[in-house]
């Protein structure tokens, strides 16, 4: 099997594993599950690490690495914290008050 | 040390998929966060470790700036704003994607499958970053907010995406032409920016979540284009994710994708709508608050209305108040009531509303015929049973809640207009409906304080 049909196998199989664990999150929590994938998502820092870190990195690609560096942890940093503080709130009885 | 950066990214991958799967139910969702923290942790050390990365200074100053950018959103944004900061968010990871396609080409100019792989990235990356941004403006109300569509715009927007996709083709027989890669680039980009200009507010879930899917999948095929399965991984469970909400958005309005990208909500009706007045009921915050206060059952329907009015915090008064008497009150949410998947579920519990009194549409639907009152704040669509008994409603299917069944019904709203869609609401004209006139906010404030005073005469009498 060549690598880019392990990497088929690989997409195909995580696609449905996504398919299947989403279902089962409740309606409650899409805004979160939202902002939750959003995060995870960002993995995308690890390409722009690999580019901006580059030994053979031009003036071009090392330029765009860093924007992209720039713009993918803005959106893991905001989107964890925001999942969190969004999760925080969420209660099952209201607090006691007197 | 060559056997420990694959173990990484494998834990990495496993750490997300336990996170979403912790999602499922509010007492292991922060449990699911935490894990999805480390498993971002153990990518971005991994990657960083890799003898592949020499120079950290850019990478570290990238770090700190995208962190002083990052921590003021999440922590200073409003509840009520967390659709618009999706978007953004939406717009960054996609740019981030779309460079990376773009500087890897710059780089190796690839060929084949990776070159397909890369231009599929870069596609999604451009369009889904200036849609997303586009999206923010509408929900910021920079942009307006009902549906822009002129003649042929679905011919002008498929010519522009078929010239791209060309281009893009093209890039994959022959990847030397440097040339083709600009216009491919600033074609994508322009799309992004067609697709939402017919959109609306009231699509915005639909598209929100579809946005979110194509993001996941750029990553997916940058995670091809590298050779990186964490990044397959990950972006796949995003796509997954997305397209799921968006399956159930569409759902939750009796809609296809095609229509909801295509069809331009809301223009068609707008001139059809009955302009004719016809007598309603009103009444005041008294009236309305000796209702409540007499009934046994309550199921207050929300809707984007309330969020712009900000009242969900007044609304926690009154519920706490009428829970306080006895009074059995629930909320009932319609999957598409705000402006993202859960918007009001988010702003209820930001309310400090507790989570098990807020119910699903198809669990609460049957118990409308014993419910005393149904009130409604800055909903519309969602409680029109003219998705129910006239077909050639706009809205016709759609999945609605059946507060029109209950006993007695109370709708606050600013004026007599139409909502969203521009249909007239039948329910308005009900004889057992009464409208309460104003903004949601202060009106439900002025039903607390008629609540307090009733309780105080109450407390005296007794």
């Amino acid at each position: 099997m060549n690598k880019y049909e392990i990497a088929i196998w690989v997409f195909m199989l995580a696609a449905f594993l996504g398919f299947e664990l989403i279902r089962r999150v409740s309606p409650l929590l899409h805004t979160p599950l939202m902002s939750l994938t959003n995060a995870i998502s960002a993995i995308a820092v690890v390409g722009a690490i690999l580019i901006t870190g580059a030994k053979d990195a031009s003036p071009l690609t090392r330029t765009l690495g860093f924007i992209a560096v720039v713009a993918s942890t803005v959106n893991v940093v905001s989107g964890y914290l925001i999942t969190d503080r969004m999760l925080k709130m969420f209660k099952k009885r209201a607090p006691e008050k007197h | 040390m060559n056997a420990l950066f694959p173990a990484l990214y494998i834990l990495a991958a496993a750490g997300f998929i336990l996170a979403i799967k912790w999602m499922n139910s509010p007492a292991t969702a922060r449990r699911g966060v935490i894990v999805g923290e480390i498993g971002m942790l153990l990518a971005v050390v991994g990657t960083l470790l890799r003898f592949e990365v020499v120079n950290y200074e850019w990478i570290v100053i990238a770090f700190l700036v995208g962190s002083a950018i990052g921590v003021p959103i999440a922590y200073m944004m409003p509840m009520t704003a967390v659709p618009q900061r999706t978007a953004v968010s939406h717009a960054c990871g996609a740019l981030a994607s779309a460079l990376i396609g773009t500087a890897e080409y710059y780089r190796h100019t690839p060929n084949g499958f990776v070159m397909g792989a890369l231009v599929l990235e870069t596609l999604l990356g451009f369009l889904t970053c200036t849609a997303s941004l586009m999206a923010f403006g509408k929900l910021q109300e920079i942009l307006p907010t009902r549906p822009m569509t002129y003649k042929g715009q679905n011919i002008v927007n498929l010519v522009v995406f078929g010239v791209a996709v060309v281009l893009g083709i093209a890039l994959v027989i022959s990847p030397g032409r440097t040339w083709l890669f600009p216009p491919f680039a600033l074609l994508s980009l322009v799309f992004g920016v067609l697709l939402i200009v017919p959109i609306g507010g009231a699509d915005m879930p639909t598209v929100i979540a579809l946005l979110n899917s194509y993001a996941g999948l750029s990553a997916s095929a940058m995670g091809f284009a590298l050779d990186n399965k964490l990044l397959i991984v990950a972006g796949a469970l995003d796509g997954s994710s997305g397209f799921i909400l968006a399956v159930i958005m569409c759902r939750a309005m009796n809609r296809s994708f095609s229509n909801v990208l295509f069809g331009a909500f809301g223009t068609i009706q707008t001139s059809a709508a009955k302009t004719t007045a016809r007598p309603v009921r009103s009444a005041s915050p008294e009236e309305a608050a000796e209702i409540l206060d007499a009934a046994r059952t309550v199921v207050i329907i929300p809707g984007y209305g309330m969020a712009v009015a900000q009242a969900q915090h007044k609304l926690r008064e009154m519920h706490d108040m009428l829970v306080k008497r006895g009074v059995d009150v629930r909320f009932a949410i319609h999957p598409v009531a705000g402006r993202m998947p859960g918007h009001m579920n988010v702003l209820l519990a930001e309310a400090d509303i507790p989570y098990d009194k807020l119910v699903e549409m198809d669990d609460i639907n049957p118990d409308f015929p014993r419910t005393d009152v149904a009130l409604i704040i800055g909903a519309n669509d969602v409680v029109n049973p003219a998705a129910m008994n006239d077909k050639t409603s706009p809205i016709a299917g759609m999945p609605i809640l059946k507060a029109f069944e209950a006993h007695t019904v109370m709708v606050i709203k600013r004026s007599m207009s139409p909502g969203f869609a521009g249909i007239d609401n039948e329910l308005y004209y009900m004889d057992k409906t009464l409208m309460l006139f104003g903004d949601a906010k202060s009106f439900v404030g002025s039903i607390v304080k008629e609540l307090n005073a009733v309780g105080t005469a109450a407390a005296i009498a007794g």
